[in-house]
């Protein structure tokens, strides 16, 4: 585990239109650590978790100046290639959003595009470690062909990171991965963050405090557009620097 | 308010009598009435078409109006002439129907869909704005319109530049009435796929963007496959739409019922021949006159078939996103 932090944001400012979405962000995200955003809703933390995948470039209206560096390079250089960030920074959606497409299908999506495997036993074998790191072989292997839609809720969203990471992204950005969950459903993707970062190096918005405190290592304030405070989760939750912080953790806002 | 608040039994009126029956059920009888007329005008049309068909039927017999390939429904004017008998075999109609209608889904499909997908992925709102009303304008061009469009534009050009190269093209061509037809129906289609493919979710979009694929990848990968069902289901009215097409074939495609899959050759359509046949004075028993109804009847069923298979595509596309 290295010590420098594998991302760096620095003076990130967004704009939405006329809009400014972010304010002078300054975060520094560790390797192989669950960093957590939280916030009150509209306060910019999943917009600054889409600037790191670049997904906040298929809003035409969106704007973003500062400098995002993940590994030393500057993912906003004009030399670099969105696709293959994209591939490197992989994301899981607040809604399971599988492709109708058979569970097999679903998770050989982005090796496929890539050009990741040669061989048809090599892509069975890659389906096969993402679908057991995501926790889902056992329930699936069985009817890989039938399609991701027909699966529960929990399951759709376990399909997903299996998708996600088939690609062995370097970062998994998750936005809010358990609200449309149930608490059991939760509580297995909660285990399966924990498990994830061993290989992975994972940035979670959550609106669930508990879940900030259960599964990160390090927890970022966001509010109103503003990086409020960072640090150690445990930091955050007991002695927080800001009254901001304070008064959100403890649920007088937000 | 006060006063109204307390309970005093004369506020609770409920006993308005029946104005609002009264007024209920005339309007509900209004609209049964209205839409009656719809049903009843259906059931007429397929009716008298049925009954016209019957007594067609009875002069020839339904396997040679089927089965039999050649279209001659002229009627002696004396007994001893020769070819008193019309013949009635409608293959080479239908196959001119066919050979007219795949020309323009020919042209129409590649057409249709490429700004189909261009106006839902591609297009900057402006871009849209401006090419979307243009495409539906190509919709309210009235078919007479694009009918001598290609009889006295594009059949000439096909036809000069057939002979140019040396080939023998015909003045009416099959070709001509395709191509044009084709054109017709671009906007059919590409307003229809378009709202199939807005209506695959942002969603997927999404998925796909974020696992790195570029937007040729998740257009052909993910939001065809998605939406192929709806644009099938959108294909297939067009189709109906050219089968059934009559201006622009009686224009242009001339009325010489010939059986051929030669697009540079003239055939004639089932529509065309309908016009032709009920044109001017017309004897209401003869076979000539009765056949029209025979092939009315043929027409409806072919493209109430294609509808109906159309629309259930479509339906059950929209089950899978609701």
């Amino acid at each position: 585990m290295t010590k420098t932090p594998i991302i760096t944001a620095r003076d990130v400012d967004v704009f939405y239109g006329q809009k400014q979405a972010l304010d002078k962000i300054n975060l520094e995200i560790p390797e192989n650590k669950v960093t957590s955003l939280i916030g009150p809703s509209g306060c910019g933390k999943t917009t600054f978790l889409r600037c790191i995948n670049r997904m906040n470039d298929l809003v035409d209206i969106c704007r973003v100046e500062g400098e995002i560096k993940i590994a030393d390079q500057d993912i906003y250089a004009a030399n670099v290639d969105v696709v293959a960030l994209r591939s490197q920074v992989g994301m899981v959606f607040q809604k399971p959003n599988p492709f109708p497409k058979s569970i097999f299908d679903n998770v050989a999506y982005g090796p496929r595009i890539h050009g990741l495997t040669s061989s048809k036993a090599e892509m069975e074998e890659l389906v096969e470690w993402s679908l057991i790191k995501a926790g889902l072989w056992e329930e699936v292997k069985d009817r890989l062909q039938e399609t991701g839609t027909g699966l529960s809720g929990g399951q759709q969203q376990r399909l997903c990171i299996a998708r996600a990471i088939a690609v062995k992204p370097r970062v998994v950005l998750m936005d809010e991965p358990c609200s449309a969950l149930d608490p059991i459903a939760t509580a297995i993707i909660e285990e399966l963050i924990d498990e994830l970062r061993k290989n992975f190096t994972i940035i979670i918005v959550t609106h669930s405090m508990q879940q900030a405190a259960r599964v990160s290592q390090r927890t970022a304030f966001f509010h109103m557009g503003n990086l409020v405070e960072s640090g150690p989760t445990k930091t955050i939750f007991t002695s927080p620097k800001d009254e901001r912080t304070q008064n959100y953790i403890t649920g007088r806002i937000g | 308010m006060t006063a109204k608040a307390q309970s005093n039994p004369t506020d609770f009126i409920i006993n308005t009598g029946n104005r609002t029956k009264i007024g209920e059920s005339i309007l509900k009888l209004t609209m049964i009435l209205c839409s009656l007329v719809a049903v009843g005008v259906t059931i007429g049309i397929v009716l008298s078409l049925v009954v016209e068909a019957i007594e067609f039927f009875k002069k020839i017999p339904i396997t040679e109006f089927l089965f039999s390939t050649e279209w001659s429904p002229q009627t002696a004017l004396r007994t001893d002439q020769v070819a008193a008998e019309g013949k009635f075999g409608v293959i080479p109609l239908f196959t001119g129907t066919l050979l007219i209608s795949a020309i323009a889904m020919v042209v129409a499909t590649p057409l249709g869909l490429a700004s189909a997908i261009f106006l839902a992925e591609y297009a900057s709102k402006r871009s849209r704005d401006v090419i979307k009303p243009m495409l539906e304008i190509l919709a309210g061009i009235p078919t007479v319109v694009y009918g001598f469009f290609a009889a006295l534009t594009v059949a000439p050009f096909i036809r000069w530049t057939g002979s140019s190269v040396g080939l023998e093209v015909a003045s009416e061509s099959a070709l001509a009435a395709g191509l044009v037809m084709g054109i017709m129906i671009v906007p059919l289609i590409s307003s229809l796929s378009d709202d199939v493919i807005n209506a695959v979710p942002q969603a997927m979009r999404d998925a796909s963007m974020g696992l790195g694929a570029t937007q040729a990848e998740t257009i052909r990968q993910v939001i065809l496959p998605a939406a192929i069902p709806g644009i099938a289901g959108s294909l297939l009215l067009a189709a109906s739409r050219a089968i059934g097409e009559t201006m622009i074939v009686v224009m242009a495609a001339g009325l010489a019922a010939n059986l051929t899959a030669n697009p540079l050759d003239a055939v004639t359509t089932i529509t065309a021949q309908i016009v032709a046949l009920l044109t001017g004075d017309q004897e209401f028993d003869s076979a000539k006159t009765l056949s029209a109804f025979a092939l009315g009847l043929l027409l409806f069923m072919a493209t109430l078939l294609l509808n109906y298979f159309s629309l259930r595509i479509v339906k059950k596309y929209r089950e899978q996103y609701d």
